[in-house]
This record gives structure tokens, sequence and C-alpha cells, in this order.
């Protein structure tokens, strides 16, 4: 027990201190809670039509200028932007200038700074924006809104972009799956069935890309695929296509399925030679000897066998593809992203990182939701990843 | 002696050879044989047992009979026809493996009804044959069962029912026993055997324990590196083996080297450690070459009376053992220590002690001059 403690606390710290600080990320924000507080009492008495009282006005200011001392507004400006756009400049605006009104009417200085003062969708945005626990990362996330009177409605189709990149993950991680089940099982069967000394040779063949940079072998796919790429310039050769049609098969989800079947193969090989170097060869014979054709004695006693082979590798396939990054990133172009580069831009560029939260905890959902399912078809303590 | 106990010929019990073995070579590698020149003839309804040490080529001579193997050269016979271009599953054979080879994620009804299904046979006939070969090996009602859920014994059971489900005429048995612990073993030979006789099947046995293929078999063939070193009964191959290796392979004999003195039709004199011993000349050996004389201990006699022994030498005792049955004494005798003599332990038979001088003798009958493997013995 004392020696697994330092593990538990490295995973502690590692895995399960990020998971939960994620976690709770995607449903609490309180910046603009903590800084506008009196404002958001102020608005608690507003109810919701026309303009809110001189109150509010007054608070706002007060607060306003408060969080341009302490320099938080820009994340509360931020905050406030993605709930209705164009806030951000109001807020930053606002604050410069509120410095030169001393008293007042406020709600007239306000809306002589900025009209947006004077719009009640502003006031609305503020007070959302001021919960501090809030469903509203889920609801973007799966390309819902709330509207004004409290209901949730779906985004206009326009403006639905998670969803559909969500779908869109998720047939492309099948794809992948299943392209690296019908290229991984033949090779996996090979290296199971050969003399040792071929085996560890094939081995090793499956495995030197696996040691290799994920980066040098996602680039080097951009070699042989690229418009001027090895591929193109042997199938113009080859007279296959002419040097005005060259195909383009990088940048593009074509881009994305080639190289992340070449990346997540291993993951599919390996449990599945695991699984297969347990089955006898004895029973294949025997089954020939009992009159099966070579196509009997495959579906009806090898491939069963290998079922927990091809579960443990298409679930360990499909969860990696559903989260990977860096390879639709370098060779997708923009038609072949996935979910996790939205996750990337709001996490590095967009500073939204309670909707990465939330888009990852949806990634996690699914994932665990996928695993339960095997569990229950197949059982996991079956799964043999090798 | 029974009959047609000697020569690659043999007797079937029938005319017509069910499988035959002619000229049939074969090599992994291209340079070393591992079945040499095997000729070899079976009778329909015959047990024939491939009897040898690890690595004499047993398995090899199943697997090209089953189709897994290609001869190198030579020709197999199954009922009078060359095989050499049919694939395994259409040779119609029956096979049970060492390891059973059971198919792990079907229950054994569905193991058993794997034959019957890929020939086609309906849904009613399959499941009435499954009951009737699993009640033949007792194992009835186990159906629902998977076979890891199986003792050993009724995993072998299963095995062995799933060969015969589609009513094979030929079976062959690769070591099916090996796995077990001795008294099942000695059980489901009994069984095996009981089986053969009710469906009258060929079986080709595969096994490296003598005792069971001398229990088992109508015929036993000692293989040694690939080539038969004698076919015959159990009877035949103990008392009468015609090859130093069987002598050696089957039962306990002490084996007396030495040179040829005198040659004399079918008898032969050699010296041995300075005796001159008279024996029955098997090997085609001629005067100043090096024999094995193959003495069974218990046709060793002590203290022998006058007249009856054609040899007889002076002995000294080394060592004795009590055995129940019979008592087992060790002797100095022809220039060796380890000369083994078994007397059975009936009314009067005389007391000794360790170091009395006293005479043995054995008749030229039990006394057979075999080929020289070598002075170095296997322990
Ligand atoms: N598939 C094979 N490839 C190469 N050599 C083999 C193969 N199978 C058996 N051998 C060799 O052939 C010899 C006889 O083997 P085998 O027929 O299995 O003997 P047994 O069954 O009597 O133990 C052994 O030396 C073994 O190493
Ligand atoms: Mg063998």
């Amino acid at each position: 027990m004392g020696l697994v403690l330092p593990l538990l606390i490295f995973l502690g710290v590692t895995f399960l201190a990020p998971l939960g600080t994620m976690l709770v990320r995607s449903v609490y924000d309180p910046v603009v809670a903590d800084a506008l507080p009196a404002t958001l009492t102020a608005l608690r008495e507003w109810n919701g039509e026309g303009l809110p009282p001189e109150a509010a006005y007054e608070a706002a200011a007060g607060e306003i200028g408060a969080a341009r001392e302490a320099r938080t507004l820009g994340q509360v400006a931020s905050r406030a932007n993605r709930l209705q756009s164009g806030l951000r400049g109001v807020f930053t605006r606002t604050g410069r200038d509120l410095r030169e009104v001393v008293e007042g009417p406020w709600r007239d200085a306000m809306a002589a700074i900025d009209s947006a003062w004077v719009d009640p969708g502003t006031w609305h945005a503020i007070r959302a924006a001021g919960e501090r626990i809030t469903a509203r990362h889920y609801l973007n996330a799966l390309d819902m809104q709330r509207l004004a009177d409290g209901s949730v409605a779906r985004q206009p189709e326009e403006r639905r972009i998670y969803l559909p990149l969500l779908w869109r993950t998720l047939l492309v991680s099948l794809a992948i799956t299943v392209f690296c089940l019908v290229l991984g099982y033949p090779i996996a069967h090979l290296i199971a069935h050969a003399r040792p000394r071929r085996a560890g040779l094939l081995l090793a063949l499956v495995l030197v890309p696996f040691w290799t940079s994920l980066l040098v072998r996602t680039t080097s796919w951009i070699v042989l695929l690229q418009t001027q790429g090895v591929v193109n310039d042997l199938l113009v050769a080859i007279g296959l296509i002419g040097d005005d049609g060259r195909l383009s098969m990088v940048y593009n989800m074509t881009g994305t399925l080639v190289a992340m079947t070449h990346v997540l193969l291993p993951f599919m090989v390996l449990p599945l030679y695991s699984v297969m170097r347990s089955i006898p060869p004895l029973h294949m014979r025997a089954a020939a000897s009992m009159g099966a054709t070579p196509a009997q004695a495959f579906r009806r006693v090898y491939w069963p066998q290998t079922l927990p082979g091809v579960g443990a590798g298409s679930l360990l396939v499909f969860i990696l593809a559903i989260g990977y990054y860096i390879t639709p990133a370098l060779v997708g172009g923009s038609s072949g992203q996935l979910i996790s580069n939205m996750v990337a831009y709001h996490m590095q560029t967009s500073l939204n990182w309670g909707l990465a939260a939330a888009l990852g905890a949806l990634l996690l959902v699914g994932v665990l939701v996928l695993y339960l399912l095997y569990d229950r078809l197949v059982g996991v303590e079956r799964m043999s990843l090798g | 002696m029974i009959a047609g106990s000697n020569g690659a010929e043999g007797d079937g019990r029938s005319q017509a050879k069910h499988v035959e073995f002619e000229g049939v070579s074969k090599s992994y590698d291209g340079h070393t044989l591992v079945v040499d020149d095997l000729n070899l003839g079976i009778g329909k309804g015959e047990f024939v047992t491939l009897l040898g040490p690890s690595g004499s080529g047993k398995t090899t001579i199943l697997m090209m009979l089953a189709g897994f193997q290609p001869a190198t050269s030579g020709v197999i016979r199954i009922g009078g026809r060359s095989v050499q271009d049919l694939p395994p599953r259409k040779r119609g054979i029956g096979m049970v493996f060492q390891n059973y080879a059971l198919f792990p994620h079907m229950t054994v009804g569905a193991n058993l009804a794997f034959p019957l299904e890929v020939r086609g046979i309906a849904e009613e006939r399959r499941r009435e044959r499954v009951t009737r070969a699993l009640d033949l090996v007792r194992l009835g009602g186990l159906e629902d069962r998977r076979p890891g859920q199986l003792s050993g014994g009724q995993q072998q059971r299963v095995a062995i029912a799933r060969a015969l489900v589609f009513e094979p005429e030929l079976v062959l048995m690769d070591e099916p026993l090996g796995a077990l612990d001795r008294s099942l073993r000695e059980e489901m030979q009994y069984e095996i055997r009981s089986i053969h006789q009710r469906l009258g099947v060929t079986v080709v046995y595969v096994t490296h324990d003598q005792q069971e293929a001398m229990v088992m078999s109508d015929r036993i063939a000692v293989l040694n590196g690939g080539r038969i070193e004698q076919i015959a009964g159990a009877e035949g191959l103990y008392e009468e083996p015609e090859r130093a290796f069987v002598a050696r392979f089957i039962g306990e004999n002490n084996r007396l080297h030495g040179e040829v003195l005198l040659v004399e039709d079918d008898l032969c004199e050699v010296d041995v450690g300075g005796e001159r011993i008279r024996a029955f000349r098997i090997a085609p050996c001629g005067v100043g070459d090096t024999v094995t004389l193959s003495i069974r201990p218990e046709r060793i006699a002590i203290k022998p009376q006058q007249d009856l022994y054609h040899n007889e030498v002076d002995a000294v005792v080394e060592d004795m053992t009590f055995l129940g049955d019979h008592l087992r004494v060790r002797l100095a005798a022809c220039g060796r220590r380890d000369v083994v003599a078994k007397i059975p332990n009936i009314v009067g038979h005389g007391a000794m002690m360790v170091g009395d001088p006293i005479r043995i003798g054995w008749t030229v009958n039990d006394c057979r001059a075999l080929d020289f493997e070598g002075e170095e013995e296997i322990a």
C-alpha cells in the first residue's frame, strides 16, 4: 500500500486534479459575479422589461471603474461579449470614459458613452454572465441558447457549430476505427502466426513508427500527399492523372483520415496480435479435419475468438481518435478539423475555457457511455490490451 | 507367439488395406529426413499405434496422413486411392489432438455439432447425433457446458466424441492422453479401446508410452529417428525384438555387448567379458562383429538346474531389492556389474545374501543377438 502511494499522489495531481478543475470550470464561473456584485444585486429588483433602475446604473458605474483599477475589466468584458457580441468594446470604452464623470444621473452618463447601455439586451447579458453556477457553456457546446424569457432553444441553423462538428468527429472516428480494423486484422494475423524471427521483424515494423515522433509521422504524410508530393508525382508519372489534375489529399478530410489511420494503427494491431497469439493454430487444423472450408473455419472458429481483441482495439482507436488533436491540426485543413481542434481553439485563442471544458466534458461522457456499452455487451474483463 | 507379429507387411483384419504408406519420406528443411522411407499398411478396423520417443516423427506421419503436411516423396493411399491432392477437409478423417483443440467459445454441444454443421446436416439430425456421440463417451447431458468448465478427462472425451460424431472410418489420435494423470489415463485407455471395438473404425494412435501402446493396440510400429524399427503386436515386440532399440524401448532388458566368435545358421556364440554365450542370431552378424545380447531379467534363472539352460555363468550378488511379488537382484557377471535378474516371489525361491557367489543361467531362446547401437547407455 505504501509503495503505490506515490503513484496515487502522482495520478491525483496530474490527472484527477486537472480533470476535476476542468469539470468545475465548465459549470462554475465567478469572474463577473465577483467583479459586479452590487450591480447584480440591483438587477435583482429589475423585472427584465424596459430598462433597469438607476441604482443598477450607479452600481455598475462604480464597479466598472473599480474593475478597471483592479485590471479585471478585460475578463469581465470578454465574458459579457460571449453573451452579446460587441459588449467587450462597450465595457472598455465605458471604463475609460467614466473616469471623467463624477456624478449622476448615471444612466444618462453611460448612455452618452455608449447607446448599448439603454438596450435591455446588455443588461440581460450582464445578469446571465453574473451567474456563478451556469449551464451556458453546455448549452453553447450543444448549439443551444437561453432566450430572454429563460427558455432553452436550439441555435438557428446557420449558427450551429459544435453539434455538426461533434457529429463529424464521431463519424470520422468511426471510419478510422473501421479502416484500422480492416488494415490491422490481417497484419496482426500475419504477425501472430509467423515464425518467431519473422514475427519479431514484422512487430518491429509496426512498432518503429509507434516510437517515432508523432510530428515527424504526420508531417511525412504532408510530404507524401501534398499536391507536389510523392504520391501525386507518382500518379502523374505513370499517367493515371494529368499534371493539371493533381489530387488534393492533404489539408482536408482525406489527409485527416489517412494520417490518423496510420497513426492509430498500432493501437489496433497490438491488442489483436496478443489475442491471436493465444489462439492455438491447432484449432484451424481441427476445424479443417472436421470438414470445414477455410472460410467456415475462419468465421466460426477464428473470428469469434478474436472478438475480445477486436473490441479492445476498436475501443482504443475510437477513443483516441475522438480526442485527437495534432494530426487533424496539421493535415486537416479546415474541412478536416475535429472537435478537439475546437477545444484547443477555445483554450488558446478565444480563452473561453468554460466552453472548452464543456466540450471536453461532453467527449468524456461520450467515451464513458461507449465504455459502459462495451462492458454490457462484451464484458470489459474479456478485453485484452496485449 | 501371435500370428503376423513381424514384418512391415503385417496383416490387417481384412485383406484390403485401409491406409497405406509406400516409401514415404518427409523433410522440413530439405536435408534431414524426419520420416525416412516409411512403408506401412493398416487394415480396415485395425488399431495401430505409432510408438517412439519424442522427435521420432510420429506427429509428422499423422500430419501427412491427415493432409496438413505434404510428403516429400512416396505415396499415401486411403482406401486404395492416393490422397496427394486431397485437402484435409475432404479426407473425412477424425482427429484427436493432445491438447484437445476444443473451441473454447462454443458449448460442448456446438463443438460436437460443428463437423455436422459444415456438412450441412439438418438441425434435428444434428442434435440426435450429438446426443448419441456424447452418450458414447458417457457425457450425456453436458451439451450446454463450455469446455473450460470441464475436467481434463471430460474435455478429452468431448474431443473423442467430436472426432467420431461425423462417423469417419479413420480416426487419428496424437498422444490424446498425454495431459492426463495416471489413473485417468488408464481408464481412458480402456474406454478408447472399447469404443474402437464397438464402432469398428480404423485407428492410428500415437504415443510415447510403451505401456499405453501395449494395452491398446492390435499392432505397434516402433519408430526411431523417422524409421520403423519393428512392427508387431505387444507380445511380439516384447518376446521377439528384432532391434536393440526395440528391446531397450519395450520393457526392461539386460544388454551385454560382445564379439561374435562363431556363427552357425540362426545361432551364434559371443564372447562377453570372457564368457562364451550362445544366442539367437537375429542381427545379420558375422564372426568378429560386435553385437548386443538382449536378455529379459525375468528369464535369468538363479542356481539353474543342470542341462536345462544353454548358458551358465558365475555371478556375485551385488544388490537385492524386495518388491513384493518379485525380488530384483543386481549381479556382477560376464565382466559387468549391472546384470539384473527378477526372481518371482514363489515358494522355495533361494535365500541369498549380498556378496554370495552363485550360478546363473538362461536359454538360447531368451538370448537374442541384436545390432550394436554403441556403448552409451540410456538410463
Ligand atoms: N513444422 C515443422 N517444421 C520444422 N521441423 C519440424 C516441424 N514439425 C516437426 N519438426 C521436426 O521434425 C522432427 C519430428 O517431429 P515430430 O513429428 O513432431 O515428432 P514426434 O511427434 O514423434 O515427437 C523433430 O525433430 C521436429 O523438430
Ligand atoms: Mg508429437
